[in-house]
This record gives C-alpha cells, structure tokens and sequence, in this order.
C-alpha cells in the first residue's frame, strides 16, 4: 500500500454477504427467525463452573457437529479453539452467499476482546500446577492469540487475505465492519471480509461478575428496573465490497454500509459519559458520512446493555440525535435476545440491521414493561412489520470505544 | 505533494525511559544481560529484560487515570508524550489527534492476577483489575491523559501489528480522519510470557517497553521523514510459507532480504514483540535523519500470523513555514 492522495468521490460499499452465529442459532434463517420474535436464548451457564459467581447466566451457542463446515481436518476438529469454531461457521455462510471468487486480494479484519482467551486460561491452569506440564503447552499459547482465529477462518476457507485484529472492547466489531467500510469508501480496498467474534470464557464472566454488572435475573435493556447485561457468544462476518464491482457481477445485494463515526470518551476507563458525549458524535459523523438526518433513521438496534449507565446515557445521546423526533424513532436492544457478545456485538447487530431492511420488521424486546423514562423515544416491545429503509447501530465499549453504522436498505 | 511524516518518536526499552537510551543501548552493540524474573516454583529458572526505575516524575505520572493502570499504559503513556513533544502541548492537536496501539502480549499482568484469583476463588476476584486487562485500557488512558477524542484503535497481532498500525494510522491521515496520529507498540514483562516463550525453539529473551512514532500529513521538505510504503501482510500457518511470506514481502520492499533492511535491535535489547518492531522503525527514520541512508526499511517476518514491511525515506523538497515542531524531528 503506497500513501497516496485518494479519490474525490467516496466509494459506495455494498454487502454480498453476511454470516452469524449466536445462541439463537447458526444461520441467517434461524436468528432472524428469533429475532422477529423477540426469542430469549439465555440459560444457565455450562462451559465452566459459575456456582460462586452472583450470576448464572449466559448465551451460549449448541456448536453444531462439523459436517455443518466442509474441509474441516481431523486435526482441526480436535484443535480449534471454541472462537475459531464461531467465527468459521459465520465466514462460510457469508462466503458462499457473496458468491466471490477466493483468489485475488481479500483483507480480513475481525473485531474481538478475548481472542482465545479459554486457551489462556487453561495455559495457565497447567502453569500454575504443583508439577506443571509442558504438554500441550505450545499449542495452547497459539490458540490463545487474538490472530489465530482469523488464520483458521483464512486456511480452512481458502481465503488469501492478510488478517488485522481490532480489540476495542464492546465496539470491536463495528469498528472493524467501519474500518472496511472506509477501506472500501476511499478506494484502498475493492472489498473486505469483515466481522467480529468472541466466545464465552471464565476469566471475562467473573470480571463482570467482579463489577456487579451481570445481571442475576434477566437482561432487560431500558427497563425501568434493569440490573445488569448477560453475556453472549458469538461471530458475524459481513462480505463487503465496491458497490460497483457488486452491480457488475450480478452479485445479490443485502444492504448498503452508508456511514460510519467513532469518538473517544474519556470520562472513565468502564463507565460512559452520562451525556453520551462520544456516543452522540459517533451516531452524528455516521449519519453525516451517509447524508442522512436522525428524522430518515427508522430503527435504531442499541447497544443496549442493560447497565444503569450505559442505557441512561445512550438513550440520552439518542434523545439529542434525534430532537423533536424522538417519540417517533424506533429503538430495540437484540442484547435482550442474545446477550451481549462483547467484541463479536457489533458485527452480529450490523447483521441484524440488515435483516430489518431485508425483511421489513423491528426486533422486540418482548419483556420490557416500562421503559426508563429518560427513554423519548419508544421502544420496540412487541414483533412488527415496519417500513425500514434506514438503521442506526450503535455499539459503545469500555475505554470510552464509541461506534456507530449507518447501514441502508439497497433497491 | 502531501506525504505522511514522521514528527516524532519515543521509546521505553530495557535501555532506559526515552529514545535516546534506546540509541545509546543500540550503539553500545553489548546484548543486556538477562535477569532472573519470579514465578511460580515449579516452573524453574525464568528470565528477561526488565525495564529500568522510570526516575523522577514525568508530567504524566500524577494523572489520575494511571493510578491503577498497567505498566503497559504508563510505557506507551511515556513513549507517545515522548513522540508528540511539543504538539503535545497544543490543545487542538490533542483533541483530535488518532491513537493506534500495537500489541502482542496486551496487559497480561493484571489478566493473569486477575485469573489467579478467580481460579482461588471467583467470588472475591478484584473488580480493580479486571477492567484494566482488555486489551485497549492502554490506548484509552492515553486519550484521557492527552484528552484525545478521535479515533482510537488497538490492534493485536504478531510483531507485524505495529506495522499494520502504521498501516491504519496512514489510513485515517489520507481519509483526512485525523491529521496527527501517534502510533505506538508496546508490550509488557511477566513470567507466563517468559515460560510461553520457552515453549518455542530458540533463546529469545523475554523484554519489555514500548516505540512510538508521531504521523503528520504535511509537506514535503527538506530534512523530513516520509512513511513512504506498508507492504500487503503476507499471511502464513506454517513453516514453509513462513519462508515464502518472507520472501514476497522483501520483494515487495524491493530489498533482497534482512541485510538491506535496518537492522533489528532485538538481539541487543530482548524480544518485545512489538515494541521492539517500533525500535527498530525509530532506528530507520534515525538512519534516514542523520543522512546516512536515504530510504530505510524495516522487515518483519513475524512468529506465528505476517510478514510485512514499511519503508521510510527522506523527504526532498522547499522548505515549509517555519514550525517549531518540524525542526524537532
């Protein structure tokens, strides 16, 4: 990549493909299934022991056997980590349905907090043994790389790309979906794979048990009442491209990235600006990069988290986007559903949005009873079909990671 | 013509707090003596380079937001100040200036203290230390000490991170995002890497500290150093492509391998993943400054994801206005 000077005109970015894996299931068809629903696929925690933790819940995924992913080894069976497993099942979906060729130029930039974090732990665990093993060891510090899930994806796929991790807490995966949108934008790239992952792991369940921002109940972003998150597994990958080279080779279109923001809140390290400072420029530069005012947004999927402070201020931020058009402005958290899958949220809330456009109809909250009243704007309680043309995703994280995506339907 | 510049750099390394000490434990060409560092009984003899006492009191030791942070925030605090010298001061820069934070390792320390109490006992595992483990806590209290709001990225990765930070940041300059970025790698010391790293062939020394360079689009003047060219990252899974990965990016430098390039500081200051790639890119725009080479590269064949390379040169061309901060670098 030369430093160059950049063409004039921004580059409309089209998606060709799009893959999600979360506990409401593997697939397009099965999550927006749930999601039309407003489906809850929370339960009790299976993957390590939570008996001492204030909560027991989790969104955790069935991983499927592997006949669902052609090409997979034996070795690669007994080896993948459980994130390299999430995320290849989204990249083979968002592959085949984009339909591009594997060879040529593909960079791949995947948003994730914890990488292989499970095989850290368990490195560690053997480390610490009274007559620590070197067995396995080396395998497990692999594993363990935040990289090693986007290689896998490469390999098994068959995709020449260079792979870049983005690790900015919750916003990770909008960040790398909006790193790929303005690759594409400025013509540095004809088209990018881009998406988020992150799988449930102990060392992050008891940090936000540690925080007392878990919730021991139930996840319910805006509520009233509302006690904490639920954390989710998950991946999404989106196939993005030049709008032009998706109309040139026929290629079915899913949507249009129109515009991206990011901002840096410094308040605190865990805890938003209580005005939603950051966020708020982060939803105004995405609405502004797609010339689209808060009065054209038709939903917008929250990052919604369930916290006091993360809602209060976002709903803040949202109230300010959106002016005196606030009490018309659709707005759901899809966390309700799927808990909150810290790096991989963003991505799978972008696909989200983009079956909202496909399919004409808002996500609800089916459990919600009474919105905080800070929330102007309502809140999507019930499934319903709705004229969708534009959606506002917003994904805000800790160290003040502030990311929006506007995100248009393509006709 | 608009080039990417290099107005700055720092650096936190084995050789001492500043970038000066990272030339002068180059130049002394002595590999630094490895020291013992405590871990757990049964693992045995482990060792590194650790990170001389910081000495007196920078202008960012007292801010509130390091209290608690990692060693890792305060070296890429210490290298980023460092790089941004006198822009630094100016509020506007500050503002709106991009951050990119390049790391192997994250913050480990406190993740693995953090895990050591949950496997005692998760019910009592601090809430002090787990926020401070995610991997961009760094770049986030950078921000806040320079009282940043513009983009802010980290990236994870193998040694070629900080140059595909580089990437990013050179990026946001040309999308007109941002017209300053820091650009810093860093890594941190402790004994689960040390033991992680004799999990591999070879006697790499565990090292820690952190490199940064300052980007600026301007233009083109005498003197100056230009980020002229990030190589595509020529991904590998094993061995052998390791070698052909290699092979293509030194051709896409258009050198014929590791002797044309700047050559690498780690066998003098310890394996610092990407930190000691930022070493050896501050080495290269130093080379280009003192005119002893007119363009520099700096390849990475990284351990186990890239290879990938960046090539700097020196800027030809009419004097700019004068600016305090283009005669500093």
């Amino acid at each position: 990549m030369l430093i160059r000077s950049l063409p004039t005109s921004p580059v409309r970015v089209a998606v060709t493909g799009a893959g999600i894996v979360t506990s409401l299931g593997i697939g397009w068809p099965a999550n927006a299934e749930g999601f039309r629903a407003g489906c809850r696929a929370i339960r009790g925690v299976t993957l390590f022991d939570v008996s001492r933790q204030r909560s027991k819940l989790a969104a955790e995924v069935d991983l499927p056997d592997w006949a669902s992913v052609p090409g997979v080894s034996g070795r690669d069976q007994r080896r993948l980590s459980r994130g390299s497993r999430l995320l290849l099942l989204a990249a083979h979906e968002a592959l085949e349905q984009s339909g591009w060729e594997r060879a040529g130029p593909l960079p791949v930039i995947i948003g994730t907090t914890s990488g292989g974090m499970a095989s850290g732990e368990e490195y560690l665990r053997r480390a610490l043994a009274t007559v620590p093993s070197r067995r396995g060891q080396a395998s497990r510090v692999v594993q363990f790389n935040a990289q090693q899930q986007g290689l896998d994806v490469c390999r098994i796929l068959g995709v020449p790309g260079s792979v870049l991790v983005i690790s900015n807490a919750c916003a990770s995966g909008a960040n790398a979906v909006g790193e790929a949108f303005q690759m594409i934008r400025s013509g540095l790239a004809r088209r990018v794979f881009a998406g988020g992952c992150d799988a449930l792991c102990q060392l992050t369940f008891a940090g936000f048990d540690s925080l007392r921002a878990l919730s021991p109940s139930m996840c319910r972003p805006f509520e009233t009442g509302r006690d904490g998150l639920t954390l989710g597994e998950g991946a999404a990958m989106l196939a993005l491209e030049s709008m032009p080279d998706a109309k040139r080779r026929g290629a079915e279109i899913l949507g249009e990235i129109a515009g991206y923001g990011a901002a840096s809140d410094n308040h605190h390290l865990t805890q938003p600006h209580p005005e939603g400072k950051a966020a708020l420029a982060a939803m105004r530069a995405a609405c502004g990069a797609a010339g689209v005012t808060a009065a054209e947004i038709d939903y917008v999927n929250a990052h919604g988290t369930a916290t006091m402070q993360n809602d209060s201020s976002e709903a803040v931020a949202i109230n300010l986007l959106a002016e005196a058009d606030a009490p018309h402005l659709s707005v759901s958290s899809t966390k309700a559903c799927i808990g909150h899958l810290l790096g991989g949220a963003g991505a799978v809330e972008a696909v989200v949005a983009l079956m909202t456009l496909r399919g004409q109809w808002l996500p609800p909250q089916s459990q919600i009873q009474t919105p905080d009243p800070v929330c102007r704007f309502h809140v999507v309680n019930r499934p319903m079909d709705a004229r969708v043309r534009t959606v506002l995703s917003n994904s805000f994280g800790f160290g003040g990671a502030n990311a929006a995506l506007l995100i248009r339907r393509f006709e | 013509m608009s080039q990417v510049l290099v107005a700055g750099v720092g650096a936190v390394s084995p050789a001492g707090w500043d970038a000066d000490c990272l030339r002068g434990g180059v130049a002394r060409g002595k590999s630094l003596v490895p020291q013992s560092i405590d871990g757990p009984p049964g693992l045995g003899h482990l060792r590194g380079l650790p990170l001389p006492p910081l000495g007196p009191p920078r202008s960012w030791t007292g801010h509130p937001r390091l209290r608690r942070s990692t060693a890792l925030a305060q070296q890429v605090v210490a290298a980023a100040i460092e790089a941004l010298g006198t822009a630094a001061d100016d509020p506007d820069v500050r503002r709106t200036m991009g951050i990119v934070v390049a790391t192997t390792i994250g913050c480990v320390n406190y993740s693995r203290r953090f895990y050591e109490e949950v496997l005692r006992d998760p019910a009592t595992a601090s809430p002090l230390l787990f926020p401070e483990t995610v991997f961009n806590a760094p770049a986030s209290h950078l921000a806040a000490v320079l009282e940043s709001e513009g983009p802010n990225s980290t990236i994870v990765g193998d040694e070629g991170a900080f140059l595909q930070a580089l990437g990013l940041a050179a990026a946001w300059l040309a999308q007109g995002r941002v017209q300053t970025c820091v650009v810093v790698g860093a890594e941190e010391q402790d004994w689960v890497i040390a033991d992680a790293m004799r999990q591999f062939p070879g006697d790499k020394v565990h090292a820690a500290g952190a490199g940064a360079l300052c980007l600026r689009r301007g233009a083109m003047s005498n003197g100056n150093v230009a980020l002229e060219l990030i190589t595509d990252s020529f991904c590998f899974n094993h061995q052998k492509e390791r070698r052909d990965a290699a092979q293509r990016m030194y051709a896409a430098l258009d050198v014929s391998g590791p002797s044309e390039c700047i050559a690498d500081p780690r066998p003098i200051l310890g394996e610092a993943f990407n930190a000691a790639t930022a070493w050896q890119c501050i080495l290269a725009c130093d080379a280009i400054r003192a005119g002893s080479r007119a363009t520099a590269s700096v390849g990475v064949v990284g351990t186990n994801q890239q290879a990938i390379g960046a090539r700097f040169v020196r800027a030809v061309g009419k004097p700019p206005p004068s600016r305090a901060d283009e005669r500093r670098y």
